[in-house]
């Protein structure tokens, strides 16, 4: 193992969560990781210390990854205090170990976050994302029902906003990142999404409250510091949470009913 | 005995479709909620299904192994869906689709499945704007359109270069509408390890949940795989670390036959491997093609750099040899051609083992900033994992395992051979033939699960109105849930020397070398007796660390390992029958003159459906004959 096609290899220092399970109580394994190739992805450089555990009969460490492309959303830990490491705009399973130098020593940690309780080692319980979709995250058209694609023209500029926030992954390093553990950015990308779209318009009001509600039972609030754009892999724009905040405060008009509006 | 019975409806098969939904025995509206359906796997066709049927009123339990029904590996196909809108009005039609389709596949494909699909595709596009996915658009508000994949037309949808997480999305968001309607209870993190088979009817599954450790039973009237492809079989591919066949394995092994599992798509344009501990395979959109030339050094085991070597001096394989469609020719010839040339030793990169994707020509001729506008994000990626940037040195690219056109057997209903058992998606064979069209899946996925499945499933439903699911105390479900229970612990118990990475990984190199892109007998024979003996150790020497009753990402590993053992076995033996080429199936005694995959329609002409015997016993081969009523067979040719 680490045979690397150009030779250049890192002796890291590493320190890893280990914990348990939810209620255990964790702390960090040293491990000296040498001869780990530059040419390896921050992931495949986890699967190197795993093989190395279990060849000397220790558990290896669990972390959340699938894809490895970048777009499912599952990996994502804490790399020296930052969410998915170093580089901007890059998900932890694309990040690459040319990135770092020889000697320096890596902090690995899982998300921290009330709303994120640790299921072991360097996983996370991220099902509170769903319960904030299953509040309103959806345009309601039952399959078979809609009319011809092309009778709902969408202007290319709402086309093109609705896609920037629908870029989100649910990766959850807006939360981690976040000093205060909110989830405003994953939720405002969502709202967003749907509520520039005139697809999304009849539920409009109604979704905001409800997904700004559940966001809260569950997540800190925000004080905008942005941290949680500047770990985003998609980059999703601080623009969107402006834009969940003033639909939030409408929503609590137009959700009165009619008459009393 | 098994009888393979299409069930393809009467009529032109431009009626089918219509005749069959109106035959098909229908459940009352008020009764949909006495009907309990498991769908298992919640990617485009499973979320797509269980939304549907929730719709409907049907109770739907939906499972997932990820965190998340979102994670499904659906999320990260880049490039579009395709569908036969003629909204560029230049000669789309649901015939030319179809035809395009079947045409593409090698005529491998049931024509009837292929001309519903067209016509479903229809439907698909208006179900996922109204759900707000984010298509891209004209200046105009309508939808834009782009030619994908060599076709004639412009007919592929997309919303940026993340199609599939889009409409993996747009199914979600509708599957969690139901979970809050309480129509569809969600179990994620579960993973699926037996179907359980009652009087030759499937009524219901097992369960490990991956957070305790614990296998739990659940019961239903019909049971719905939607569980993805078997490309992990190879270790490297381009699919997501815990794709697997596990679910169709088992179901094969309770009864499901498996058609074509020699049927795998390689895809052209990947990111070569460039070392040992490389996990998967990354894609780079085959858009790429468009502007980008490949070549090789005409020079054998040439060290120079790609600057050094003289345009004179540049193999511009796929031009010269196919003057045509020169780098645009479809994935399975661009792919083999790529293994010929590295095969020569003209290969590219520290190990060889490249072609060259050069953008030089098309930025001198459009400039950077054009390039940069096209495919940016493309080589951004690039960049990241090689480390080279792709606007001054060319990529270097190569194939590497991609989709599988491979499944279970479902008849026009989608059921299985087991009554009550549906598949769906690229879990099933049925639509794609021996090779798969570009932004085919997206569409096959959605379709079997918005609008196929909700009409067909009836028919298998509505005779039971009134009947209880088999209680999960029956002795069919306490002897599943013994075994599955028995097998996952005993893992640990093996305390062997190698981990069962190791064990994929040699797997993968055996079913790449022989069952990969191109094979013969020899090499499948090879295999044939590789492939057990390699299983026989992993079981006695795989070493599985750590507790069953929790989370365990080893365990859950190692199960999944065991099936691809068996699976590959099965694999090697359908390439091994298949004595022509045909789509991504290249046996290399049956090829033209030229080079080409030779179909052998006389002799081949079928989907080789085969029935699991037991461990240590020969599958059965089934024949379903394929009959071509409306495209005639060509030799394909691209020159």
């Amino acid at each position: 193992m680490g045979s690397t096609a150009n030779g250049k290899t890192l002796n890291l220092k590493l320190r890893i969560w280990r914990q348990d399970g939810p209620a255990a109580v964790g702390s960090f394994l040293d491990i000296d990781a040498d001869r780990i190739p530059v040419d390896a992805s921050f992931l495949e450089m986890l699967d190197l210390i795993n093989e190395r555990l279990i060849e000397d009969g220790v558990e290896p460490i669990t972390f959340p990854h699938d894809c490895r492309e970048g777009i499912c959303g599952t990996c994502g830990v804490m790399i020296n205090g930052q969410a998915h490491g170093p580089e901007k705009a890059t998900a932890t399973c694309q990040l690459h170990m040319r990135k770092f130098n020889d000697g320096d020593q890596i902090v690995i940690e899982p998300w921290r976050a009330a709303a994120f309780p640790v299921l072991k080692d360097l996983m996370v319980d991220r099902r509170a994302f769903d319960r904030i979709i299953e509040a309103g995250g959806y345009i309601s058209a039952p399959t078979g029902t809609p009319q011809d694609a092309n009778e709902i023209p969408v202007p290319k500029e709402v086309a093109d906003t609705a896609m920037d926030a629908a870029a989100c992954i649910g990766c959850g390093a807006c939360v981690a990142a976040c000093p205060n553990s909110a989830a405003q950015l994953f939720t405002a990308a969502k709202l967003a999404h749907l509520n520039v779209l005139p697809q999304g318009q009849p539920e409009r009001w109604k979704r905001t409250e409800a997904m700004v509600e559940t966001m809260e039972d569950f997540f800190g609030s925000c004080t905008n510091h942005g941290e949680c754009h500047e770990a985003c892999p998609k980059e999703i724009s601080l623009d969107f949470i402006a834009f969940m905040n003033r639909d939030y405060i409408k929503s609590k008009t137009k959700n009165r009913s009619l008459a009393s509006q | 005995m098994v009888v393979l019975d299409a069930k393809i409806p009467y009529g032109p098969i431009a009626e089918k479709w219509d005749n069959h939904k109106f035959s098909v025995k229908l459940v009352n509206p008020a009764n949909k909620r006495r009907f309990d359906v498991i769908v298992v796997g919640t990617g485009l066709a499973g979320a797509s299904a269980a939304a549907s049927l929730a719709e409907l009123g049907y109770n739907v339990k939906a499972f997932t192994f990820h965190d998340s029904p979102r994670r499904a590996h659906s999320i990260a196909a880049q490039g579009g869906i395709n569908a036969a809108k003629n909204y560029r009005n230049d000669g789309d039609s649901v015939y030319r689709l179809f035809y395009d389709t079947v045409k593409g596949g090698d005529y491998r494909s049931r024509e009837a499945n292929v001309y519903r699909l067209a016509q479903v595709s229809l439907n698909i596009i208006d179900q996922c704007a109204a759900q707000g996915v984010p298509f891209a658009r004209e200046y105009g508000g309508l939808l834009a359109n782009r030619s994908f994949g060599g076709a004639q037309v412009s007919r592929t949808f997309y919303a940026r270069g993340q199609t599939g997480q889009q409409l993996l999305l747009g199914a979600y968001q509708a599957l969690a509408a139901q979970v809050k309607a309480g129509k569809v209870t969600l179990y994620n993190r579960s993973d699926m390890l037996d179907v359980v088979v009652k009087d030759g009817e499937a009524c219901g599954i097992i369960t490990r949940d991956m957070l305790t450790g614990e296998v739990h039973a659940h019961s239903a009237h019909a049971v719905v795989l939607a569980t993805g492809g078997y490309g992990n079989v190879y270790y490297l591919s381009t699919n997501a670390m815990a794709c697997n066949v596990t679910a169709a394995w088992r179901a094969h092994r309770k009864g499901a036959l498996f058609a074509n599992p020699c049927y795998t798509q390689i895809h052209p344009t990947c990111i070569p491997v460039s070392d040992e501990f490389q996990s998967k395979l990354t894609l780079m959109s085959e858009s790429l093609r468009n502007d980008g030339r490949i070549w090789v050094p005409r020079q054998f085991d040439d060290a120079r750099s790609a600057a050094e070597i003289p345009e004179s001096e540049r193999y511009y394989y796929l031009e010269e040899k196919y003057p045509s469609f020169g780098n645009l020719v479809p994935r399975d010839v661009a792919s083999r051609n790529a293994k010929t040339v590295v095969d020569e030793g003209r290969g590219v990169g520290p190990l060889k083992n490249g072609v060259y994707l050069d953008f030089a020509a098309s930025i001198a001729r459009d400039g950077v900033d054009a390039v940069r506008e096209r495919y940016g994000n493309l080589f951004d990626m690039y960049e990241r994992i090689t480390g080279e940037d792709p606007y001054k040195l060319p990529m270097r690219i190569y194939p590497a395992t991609h989709y599988t056109m491979g499944g279970l057997w479902v008849d026009y209903n989608l059921m299985t051979t087991v009554p009550g058992l549906y598949c769906l998606g690229e879990a099933n064979f049925s639509d794609h033939g021996a090779n798969r069209l570009g932004a085919s899946a997206l569409m096959q996925g959605l379709a079997d699960g918005y609008f196929v499945l909700p009409y067909t499933i009836g028919d298998h439903l509505a005779p039971k109105l009134g009947d209880a699911t088999v209680p999960t105390t029956d002795p069919v479900f306490s002897e599943a849930l013994r075994e599955v229970d028995q097998r996952t612990r005993s893992w640990t118990q093996v305390k062997g020397t190698h981990s069962v990475e190791h064990y994929h990984r040699e797997l993968g190199k055996i079913v790449w070398e022989y069952c990969g892109m191109a094979r013969n007998e020899t090499g499948l024979n090879k295999a044939l007796t590789e492939i057990p003996a390699l299983r026989e150790e992993f079981r006695k020497n795989v070493k599985v660390l750590g507790s069953p009753d929790g989370v365990n990402q080893q365990l859950e590993k190692v199960n999944r390992v065991d099936d691809f053992m068996e699976f590959a076995e099965l694999k090697v033996r359908d390439a091994l029958h298949r004595a022509e080429s045909c789509g991504g199936h290249f046996r290399e005694e049956s090829q033209t003159p030229e080079g080409e995959a030779l179909r052998d329609d006389e002799n081949f002409a079928y989907v080789a459906a085969w029935e699991w015997q037991g461990p240590d016993t020969d599958p059965v081969l089934h024949k379903e004959d394929l009959a071509f009523e409306n495209v005639q067979l060509t030799q394909r040719s691209y020159k």
